[in-house]
């Protein structure tokens, strides 16, 4: 998967945890919660559904890592494909 | 061990906060199955049918409603977290509210969803108070309710700081305690804060069809989600072992176990599951319930000059007296819910007028009643009720007796709440000792709804949801 990819999987996932918020300008490089009315219930479920809808896991101490979308491509990338490489 | 019987959680009662959990294990894969004793869903906010009428118990209206488009608040969160289009509940706003004060609700505070009438109605009836009462706006505002670790402050002691005329402090007390509080007389000020809140902050709105439109979406998410749920298959006990629960005895003798339970049934309720002969502490008792009375009318109620309250909390004196009353039924103050009232899409309505009163009540007083003496009382609660509750409504108009307009009648009382939601004495709100962790003295077995301690109809389904991520899905 590519980085593009991968953040369009993190938007899908937004999408259908607050369909009220509009995604259709995201900076990759803010902060999503800047950007978004998203709270650690919120960030929560982009987690439980990285695991439920893609078998990625992500422990509490990486949490931080979702914080940009840039950042979620780069820390979720290569978690994506080690997982197609199986 | 056998498939069928075992769960990764077995939620206890299919009220508002065990669906709620159950949605959220069952989305995120967990094998759940909500075990509910009575054949209806909803709880403490149910319906029933009788002659082919539907009566709503319990929810007047949705609080915490904010227009689409307002963010981060509590309804905002549910829906969030529940999966719900707010399409799917359909809720429109109450068209007005009121506290009214007086031997004929004379004393009135108006309040809608938008609080710029609540506090110009503040200000008309009460000028020398209004700085007080905003600056207590402000505190109610600033006040993170949310916080486990806030301090217990009275609400009293913290709103006479702001608030110095008796009067107003009762009119603001009245409607946030008959809204959710199980502490007579006085409450924590953090849930003062969260009533206040749901109330006035935000406010008030009804699906047409009442609970059982909430109720309908809640059960469709669970059953899309892969979540079961049992009918009349109450949990009897809980076995103990090691300081877990271990299995869970239904009403039939069937054993099921699971890896969690979460328990929506009340603190004393479940402590009692898996402690056999325990007897609860006194201050961890509820003693708070109510009687409702319901009037069916014949006609809308504005063709009776009733077409602007959707809810009133009213008090004949200015003492407002929430507690346990001596007598049967405390007819001095109490609530109307009039869902007629509430701005329904162009064209859509109820077909007959409801007139719905609630009054506080004492359960021990009812529990000792015979069946005649207790078929008595009901029928004199309803006329007395209703006497008291039209009192602070506008004279009727046509002037003409309310019971001429009326074809239906019915009441609930502290042991119709006891028989069908199992909450000891009738305790709508549960013990007046909440426990925000949800935890008990079984490392698996948690708490949620009215006695974890989130308040209000939102409250009952934040509390599911939020021990269900706090000790079930954060924990992997």
């Amino acid at each position: 998967m590519t980085k593009d990819q991968v953040k369009q999987a993190v938007i899908d996932i937004i999408s259908d945890i607050a369909p009220d918020e509009d995604l259709s300008n995201l900076k990759p490089d803010v902060r999503l919660r800047d950007q978004l009315q998203l709270d650690s219930m919120d960030f929560l479920d982009i987690v439980m559904e990285l695991r439920k809808r893609h078998g990625i896991e992500v422990p509490e101490a990486d949490y931080m890592q979702l914080a940009t979308l840039d950042s979620s491509a780069e820390y979720l990338t290569p978690k994506f494909n080690a997982l197609a490489k199986k | 061990m056998n498939s069928q019987s075992h769960y990764d959680v077995a939620v206890i009662g299919a009220g508002m906060s065990g669906l709620a959990a159950a949605i959220r294990l069952a989305h995120f894969g967990k094998r759940v199955c909500v075990f509910e004793r009575h054949n209806a869903v909803g709880g403490l906010n149910g319906f029933y049918s009788i002659d082919g009428r539907k009566y709503d118990v319990g929810l007047h209206a949705m609080t915490n409603y904010v227009p689409p488009g307002v963010k981060g608040t509590p309804l905002v969160k549910l829906l969030r977290q529940l999966r719900i289009d707010r399409e799917e509940l359909a809720l429109s706003p109450q068209k007005r509210g009121r506290v009214a004060f007086g031997a004929h609700g004379e004393t009135s505070l108006v309040f809608t969803n938008d609080f710029a009438v609540f506090e110009q109605s503040v200000a008309e009836l009460f000028p020398a108070q209004i700085d007080g009462f905003r600056r207590l706006v402000e505190a109610v505002r600033a006040y993170d309710a949310v916080s486990i670790v806030a301090p217990v402050d009275s609400a009293r002691q913290t709103v006479r700081r702001y608030v110095s005329d008796p009067l107003l402090e009762e009119m603001l007390f009245c409607p946030v305690m008959f809204y959710g509080s199980a502490q007579e007389r006085d409450m924590a000020f953090r849930d003062f804060v969260v009533l206040f809140q749901a109330i006035f902050l935000e406010g008030l709105a009804r699906p047409i069809e009442g609970v059982r439109a909430v109720l309908r979406v809640l059960l469709e998410k669970l059953r899309a989600a892969g979540g079961q749920r049992r009918m009349k298959c109450g949990v009897q006990r809980i076995v103990e072992r090691d300081g877990r629960a271990a299995a869970l005895v239904l009403d039939s003798g069937e054993e099921v176990t699971a890896d969690h339970i979460l328990s929506s049934i009340g603190y004393v309720e479940t402590e009692k599951l898996y402690r056999p002969g325990w007897v609860p502490p006194e201050d961890a008792k509820g003693r708070l319930s109510f009687v409702e009375t319901v009037n069916v009318l014949r006609c809308q109620p504005a063709q009776l000059g009733w077409g602007d309250d959707a809810i009133v909390f009213f008090s004949a004196y200015p003492e407002f007296r929430y507690e346990r009353p001596s007598d049967l039924v405390d007819t001095r103050s109490g609530v109307i819910c009039i869902p007629n009232n509430f701005q329904y899409p162009a064209g859509v309505g109820l077909r007959e007028g409801f007139f719905r009163c609630t009054c506080l009540a004492n359960y021990d007083r009812w529990a000792a009643l015979n069946e005649a003496d207790y078929r008595a009382a009901k029928a004199t609660a309803l006329v007395e009720i209703t006497k008291a509750a039209r009192h602070c409504m506008p004279p009727l108009s046509p002037a003409e007796r309310l019971s001429e307009a009326t074809v239906a009648t019915d009441v609930f009382t502290p042991c119709t709440i006891e028989r069908f939601t199992g909450h000891h004495a009738g305790t709508v709100y549960g013990s007046p000792v909440k426990n925000r962790e949800g935890t008990t003295g079984l490392s698996n077995l948690y708490l949620c709804g009215t006695d974890q301690g989130f308040l209000g109809i939102t409250g009952a389904m934040l509390s599911g949801i939020s021990m269900a991520n706090l000790h079930i899905l954060q924990k992997g």
